[in-house]
């Protein structure tokens, strides 16, 4: 156990300027505001990311994730509030003289240029010797596998290699902050996996700070330093991803991140933390805990993955928490099952177990009565 | 090849046959033949009633001499060089002031593009021929202009514009914007914004950003507008006839002149079949224009 958790530690120790105060953040985000007419698309946001940080936004469509990359790369001007990149103020900066590139979520790669060309149109500004030029396209073709492709123009390839160039673009100047609006996803997953880990193979030898917008949370947790959960403009949560999964903040988050039963109840405090959740007229009370101090009665959510349920015939007196409840439904998705059980009040709760025996075995069935339970620290009491 | 397709070919092609290849023919015989004082006013006249012998007599008088004519007198020459000359110059002129009002009209916010394109087609409401009359009262000695410059004190004398080949490019630079304008605002409104952010994104200044990507891919529209002057402005006949002086030269006024002043319709239709073989090269350029068009859109 304790060796498991070392190398975590580890790593957290490593990189976490965010934790520490005298580190300055290289971009900067003071109380911005973004209205299009009458309609805020960006709500008063204060947000620090720091270098070499790999600075993930998650968040439902139209939430506002495009309009602050717009802002960092000098698209867009803030209705209200400072952006600073390095300690200075970037209002009237423009896009050319920022230490930004951007990868395009409509990719904007130049019809009139072939694929090769595109990628070094920027290094070509770049006045960089153009055999250096030529070295760099090469390579970035090659580390986007399109190197057959050079001579073809974008509308010659498909989609998911349009993305890459785009890609390849954007990360041929090797600039300081790289803004990349889904970059990944119309590929395939193993591409996609693949090309997860050269971003942050790139991010560390180059030190990179990437910020990148994706709807993947999978691709969320693999690549990124934190996470930022957006909705209707706003930040609702920006931490680690293993601290997003664990203890999300609000009902909001631990639903958008991963699969979550959510169980509704009143909370009587029972000291140290701990409370007794009252769910149901004559259930027993469950058992959560909470680092906030609640009074007697409070409204609060007890959220629950459902990895952390175990699902058994016979109740487990041991646990904290035990329910008894119907299988209303079972979700067969071949390395784990997800079992939807019916409680007495008629709220569903899922539980998951991996399948380590063969389908056939399985002892539990549709309509069987069964006992779910878990321990009192395996879910968060939220109170939003 | 089945029947129907052979029919939606067919059509098309007779129409070309009958608007186009029959007229040429026809214009084609006139210039191989002579000068006669009788109705229509050249031999020979084709007779089919005579049968096989009247076609080989008819076809025993056709001759090249009014082609080479057309090389003895410098007058042809010069006119066709002259022509090619003006077409030239108007339609750079005319790029150099239909871009930016295209550009404008595309970069103009789109509920004020189909009033502005309204205004570009507005001209073609009334008559062409008034449109040229009314630049007569316009530059004339005691035209508007010039009063409105005097009346400014920025002249003391009157300009002579009326009349001499400036006079020709204002008018033709005025009736074929309209032609330069349309096609260029057509391939700036399909342009993508998010193209020029990318270029500045990857170091362009705006300056640079509109000759490395709006320039090149507004450039079919370029290419279009420019023969769409070119082509009609070197047979162009009533702008230097009616703002042109004495020494405006243009085959498409000396074509006017052999045909009614001199009634020599051979020489008349000599002259147009040079004309159209020098029109031929753009208009195939043209064409193979419109066609790499398409195929980079499709
Ligand atoms: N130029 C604009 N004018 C008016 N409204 C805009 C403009 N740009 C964005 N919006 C609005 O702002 C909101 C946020 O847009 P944004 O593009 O940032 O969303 P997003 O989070 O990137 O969504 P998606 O995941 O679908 O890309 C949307 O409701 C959108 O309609
Ligand atoms: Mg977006």
């Amino acid at each position: 156990m304790a060796q498991a958790t070392k190398p975590q530690r580890a790593k957290a120790e490593a990189f976490a300027p965010w934790q520490d105060a005298s580190t300055r953040p290289l971009i900067e985000f003071r109380g911005v505001t973004k209205r299009f007419g009458t309609f805020t698309a960006i709500d008063d946001i204060s947000l620090d990311i720091y270098a070499k940080e790999f600075f993930a936004l998650l968040g439902p469509s139209g939430c506002g994730k495009t309009t602050l990359m717009r802002m960092l790369g000098g698209f867009e001007t803030p209705t209200e509030g400072t952006i600073l990149l390095d300690g200075q103020d970037v209002a009237g900066v423009p896009p050319n003289r920022r230490a930004t590139n951007m990868m395009f979520q409509s990719y904007a790669l130049f019809p009139h240029l072939d694929i090769a060309e595109n990628i070094a149109f920027g290094l070509r500004r770049a006045k960089i010797p153009k055999d250096q030029i030529a070295a760099r396209v090469d390579e970035m073709l090659k580390l986007v596998q399109l190197t057959p492709y050079r001579s073809r123009k974008p509308h010659q390839v498909s989609g998911g290699q349009r993305q890459r160039v785009a890609l390849a673009r954007a990360l041929a100047r090797a600039p300081k902050l790289l803004l990349l609006d889904e970059p990944l996803g119309a590929l395939d997953k193993k591409l996609r996996q693949e090309t997860q880990f050269e971003l942050m193979d790139i991010q560390e030898k180059t030190g990179t700070t990437f910020v990148i917008v994706t709807h993947d949370q999978e691709e969320a947790m693999t690549v990124a330093s934190r996470v930022a959960v957006m909705d209707h403009g706003k930040l609702v949560q920006v931490a680690t991803p293993d601290a997003i999964y664990e203890t999300p903040n609000s009902t909001y988050v631990a639903d958008f991140i991963g699969d979550v039963n959510i169980i509704e109840g009143a909370a009587t405090p029972l000291g140290e933390g701990r409370y007794e959740i009252h769910w149901a007229e004559g259930a027993t009370p469950l058992i959560g805990t909470t680092d906030e101090a609640l009074a007697t009665g409070a409204k609060v959510y007890l959220a629950i993955r459902p990895e952390k349920v175990a699902i058994s015939t016979e109740n487990p007196e041991s646990r904290a928490n035990a329910v008894p409840g119907t299988v209303h439904d079972i979700a067969y998705l071949g390395n784990i099952s997800t079992y939807h059980v019916e409680l007495a009040n008629g709220a569903i709760v899922k539980a998951q177990t991996a399948n380590t025996h063969r389908i056939a075995r399985r002892d539990i069935t549709w309509d069987d009565p069964v006992w779910l339970s878990w321990t009192d620290t395996a879910g968060v009491v939220l109170t939003r | 090849m089945n029947a129907r397709r052979l029919i939606l070919i067919a059509v098309p092609y007779m129409w070309l046959l009958a608007l186009f290849l029959v007229p040429f023919l026809i214009v084609l015989k006139i210039s191989l033949s002579d000068t006669a004082l009788s109705i229509p006013p050249y031999t020979p006249t084709l007779d089919l009633s005579q049968g096989w012998e009247g076609l080989k007599a008819f076809w025993a008088e056709l001759d090249f001499e009014n082609f080479i004519f057309l090389t003895e007198d410098d007058l042809y020459w010069k006119a066709y060089l002259s022509s090619l000359k003006i077409a030239a110059l108007s339609t750079c002129i005319t790029l150099l002031v239909g871009y930016p009002i295209a550009y404008g009209m595309a970069r103009a916010d789109e509920s004020w593009r189909p009033t502005l394109l309204m205004l570009v087609i507005l001209p073609f409401w009334t008559s062409f021929l008034i449109r040229v009359y009314a630049w007569i009262g316009i530059l004339s000695g005691e035209g508007y202009l010039n009063q409105f410059l005097m009346s400014l004190g920025i002249i003391g004398e009157p300009l002579t514009i009326l009349n001499t080949n400036t006079a020709v490019y204002i008018g033709i630079v005025y009736t074929y914007l309209p032609f330069m304008i349309l096609p260029i605002y057509a391939t700036l409104e399909k342009m993508d914004d998010s193209l020029l952010e990318a270029a500045e994104d990857l170091g362009c200044s705006r300056i640079s950003a509109f000759w490395l990507v709006t320039v090149p891919l507004s450039k079919s529209g370029i290419i279009a507008g420019c023969f769409l002057v070119f082509i009609p402005t070197i047979g162009e006949f009533v702008i230097p006839s009616l703002l042109g002086g004495s020494q405006t030269l243009m085959i498409g006024k000396v074509l006017w002149e052999e045909f009614f002043s001199n009634r020599d319709w051979p020489v008349a239709s000599a002259v147009a079949v040079i004309l159209l073989l020098i029109l031929v090269i753009p208009i195939i350029l043209f064409q193979r224009n419109e066609q790499k068009q398409r195929e980079a859109e499709g």
